[in-house]
């Protein structure tokens, strides 16, 4: 099994406060690791610089990317590299149809790859079979991005853009947060199509729910800017009984 | 939707500060003296082959321009014009007056080449008209005239046009051929004392569009003035007036650019529109002059007055504006309504960047009854520039049941530009209903960040969430323009994010 995601000692700060304080972490192609910890242990900024959001300052350590330096590269070539956010809370772009918002980046991200562009018919064809198996009605993809989508709308509009971009990192920032539960159903089932030997997964959650649909090789568990445990499935199990609050008192 | 897709294709291929139709096309021209007295508004009518009673008219409007002043209410700051040190007339040289289409000046139809202006009118344009069976005959074609600085150097389709009773041709040779209809209606909607910018015009006008559609008759093209500043240090003051009859419907357009200039130009339009009963006028303009560079030296100072008459009942005009370049944009189209049941609309996106000042908005007047307005802007701001909305909704004692709806939505792009609404709603009778409704919203980073992770660039993320933003109003233009119009939006941002 070869590396997927490296993280080495990573350091990060956001203005004057350092949130990650050295974070360790090595994803390998093929598997799913899941990040569990408490409010406020940095889960979400993990995922923000891996992603490369603006706004977070890289003091120490290194990312690397199928073996490349991934801090070295601007958020949309790492998109086209293979990388890819499920949002928490994904944003809504009025006036911009689903449709040609899927269209504009695909096409973008194979461009940067130097492939062509998918011809119409090819991408109309893989669109419907992904809607079908999500259980996305078409016309939701002529309404704009995300706007006035119910919660389980938008996620599962996430899981379609993976789907179509078939990115080799997916990273899923608390896909659960207000869905019920068929919703998430839903969408873990869309994520769990989506496994194959060459793709890697990290699932940040709070809750040991979700890893009920999504059964993670490895399960991390953040505290105070660091992995402080790691183990198997079981993990969460024991997570869910104990709760967080004997990694945070290590921590402190 | 591939449009989007174009769009971003361009943006890419230009470098930032690059306005594509800032080339000088070298041409030997005409011009009156430099300053302005009432010889020159002599010479101009006199180069046009005027009737007394039209150097009449204009001299009438020089000695009133003479005691005005200019206006300065405006949230918009240059420097003082000297109206003396301008040319108010160049023409391209003709060693004879042009017989016929194929004898325009092959550097003048190279311009135009560049401006864009389709193929097919290219040949119709050089005279090499096609046989009627050849090529598609539902095609979509579009009538253009043609005004290169002071003088409309071609007009297509003219005798297409003639066949269905609609007169489209320059406004210097409606003045010699239909001197009724210009007599009628010339500055009966923008009278000669109506403002300094229009009486400035009235006196030296040169050229520009006269349009003319009989009762009943439905305009079988849209038509189209394209207008082009080249010379330097001169003034385009064009007059363009359009009267739909009973019953008529039309769809003009007016597309504008000029060269890339250290100094400023000086444009001061008049536009006259006049709807009778049950008749429409639908009017877009996608406005690309000179900005000025990115420092903020040159470009046109845009000083336009336009403004419709729903002179009949039902009748219904409307406007709609995309507006990019000028480095300075006065303009305000507005609409009388004056039938009963008479509608007006306006329709606009104005795009500033660098230190471009746009001030700008519409005027909707309600006399008659029932009469109902709609308006739709959408401002957006870059760079430093400043872009302010300013609309006056008025309702008459008699405007029993007008109707308006007002939305004015800005969006802000980096922190060091300013976006302003200043809406002016007067009502003197109480069954009015007007309604307002007003946005300011910054892109947000979330927004830019979603959409660069999804493999967008910044620029096209921008681009995209612009277009999302103005779409209420492109799909308002006619179809052919509205793709080109999203283009110029991309292209007018360049270079605003980062």
């Amino acid at each position: 099994m070869s590396a997927l995601l490296e993280v080495n000692n990573l350091k990060v700060r956001v203005e004057d406060r350092e949130i990650l304080h050295g974070l360790t972490l090595t994803v390998n192609k093929g598997q799913v690791h899941a990040i569990m910890g408490p409010n406020g242990s940095g889960k979400s900024t993990l995922s923000h610089v891996i992603a490369g959001k603006p706004g977070y300052e890289v003091t120490d350590g290194e990312i690397l990317f199928e073996g490349e330096d991934l801090l070295a590269m601007e958020p949309d070539e790492r998109a086209a590299k293979g990388v890819f956010l499920a949002f928490q809370y994904p944003v809504e772009i009025p006036g911009v149809a689903t449709m040609n918002f899927l269209r504009t980046a695909l096409n973008a991200q194979r461009k940067a790859r130097g492939e062509g562009e998918m011809s119409t018919p090819d991408f109309l064809k893989k669109v419907r079979e992904v809607c079908t198996r999500l259980n996305i009605p078409q016309d939701m993809l002529k309404r704009g991005v995300n706007v006035g989508f119910s919660g389980g709308e938008k996620k599962r509009n996430e899981v379609l853009q993976m789907a179509l971009f078939e990115p080799s990192l997916c990273i899923l920032d608390e896909m659960d947060s207000g869905l019920d539960i068929d919703a998430l159903r839903i969408a873990a089932d869309g994520v769990n199509a989506l496994r194959t030997p060459d793709r890697g997964f990290v699932v940040i959650t709070h809750y040991q729910r979700l890893l009920n649909y999504i059964i993670p090789d490895v399960v991390h568990v953040m505290s105070n800017g660091r992995v402080v445990k790691s183990g198997g499935k079981e993990l969460a199990l024991e997570l869910e009984e104990s709760g967080y609050a004997q990694f945070e008192d290590k921590a402190a | 939707m591939p449009a989007v897709q174009e769009t971003v294709d361009r943006v890419r291929q230009i470098d930032v500060d690059q306005y594509r139709y800032g080339f000088e096309t070298l041409i030997e021209s005409e011009k009156a003296p430099k300053g302005l007295d009432e010889d020159t508004v002599r010479f101009i009518s006199a180069k046009k082959d005027e009737p007394a009673w039209m150097l009449e008219w204009r001299l009438e409007a020089f000695r009133r321009w003479q005691t005005m002043a200019e206006p300065t209410w405006a949230r918009v700051d240059y420097p003082k014009i000297d109206y003396q040190d301008l040319y108010y007339y160049a023409a391209p040289k003709q060693k004879k007056a042009l017989a016929s289409l194929d004898e325009v000046d092959p550097e003048i139809l190279r311009t135009y080449e560049k401006l864009g202006i389709s193929l097919r009118e290219q040949e119709i344009l050089a005279g090499v008209v096609r046989p009627d069976s050849e090529g598609a005959p539902e095609e979509r074609r579009v009538a253009v005239d043609a005004v290169f600085d002071s003088v409309s150097v071609a007009t297509t389709f003219q005798a297409e046009l003639k066949k269905a009773g609609v007169i489209f041709m320059p406004i210097s040779h409606a003045i010699r051929e239909h001197p009724d209809l210009v007599k009628k209606y010339l500055g009966s909607v923008v009278p000669t004392s109506d403002n300094f910018f229009a009486t400035l015009n009235s006196a030296v006008f040169s050229d520009g569009s006269f349009v003319y559609v009989p009762p009943g008759v439905r305009c079988p093209m849209e038509l189209s003035t394209y207008f082009r500043i080249n010379e330097k240090n001169t003034g385009q003051f064009e007059r363009t007036l359009i009267i739909a009859d009973k019953g008529a419907y039309v769809s003009y357009l007016e597309g504008c650019t000029a060269p890339q200039r250290d100094e400023n130009q000086l444009h001061a339009a008049v536009v006259e529109l006049i709807a009778h009963d049950d008749a429409e006028i639908k009017y877009s303009t996608v406005q690309n002059w000179y900005p000025g560079n990115s420092e903020g030296a040159g470009g046109i100072y845009n000083f336009v007055t336009k403004r419709g008459d729903c002179r009949g009942r039902n009748s219904k005009i409307s406007w709609t504006q995309v507006e990019t370049g000028s480095a300075i944009t006065w303009k305000y189209p507005s609409c009388i309504l004056r039938g009963d049941n008479s509608r007006g609309e306006f329709y606009s996106i104005a795009i500033s960047n660098g230190y471009q000042q746009v001030d700008s908005g519409t005027k909707m007047i309600h006399l008659g009854k029932n009469t109902t307005s709609r308006i739709i802007s959408k401002g957006i701001a870059a760079g430093r520039s400043q872009n302010t909305y300013r609309g006056l909704v008025s309702a008459h004692r008699k405007a029993i049941g007008a109707r308006n709806f007002t939305a004015c939505d800005s969006l802000l792009i980096g922190d060091k530009c300013g976006a302003h609404t200043v809406p002016y709603i007067e009502t003197k009778n109480s069954s009015a209903l007007f309604e307002h409704e007003a946005t300011t919203s910054k892109i947000s980073e979330d927004v830019l960040f979603y959409c660069v992770q999804r493999g967008l660039s910044q620029e096209e993320a921008v681009g995209l969430v612009v277009n999302g933003f103005v779409k209420d109003v492109l799909q308002h233009l006619p179809m052919e323009f509205a793709v080109e119009a999203q283009k110029l939006i991309s292209i007018s941002l360049e270079g605003s994010v980062g």
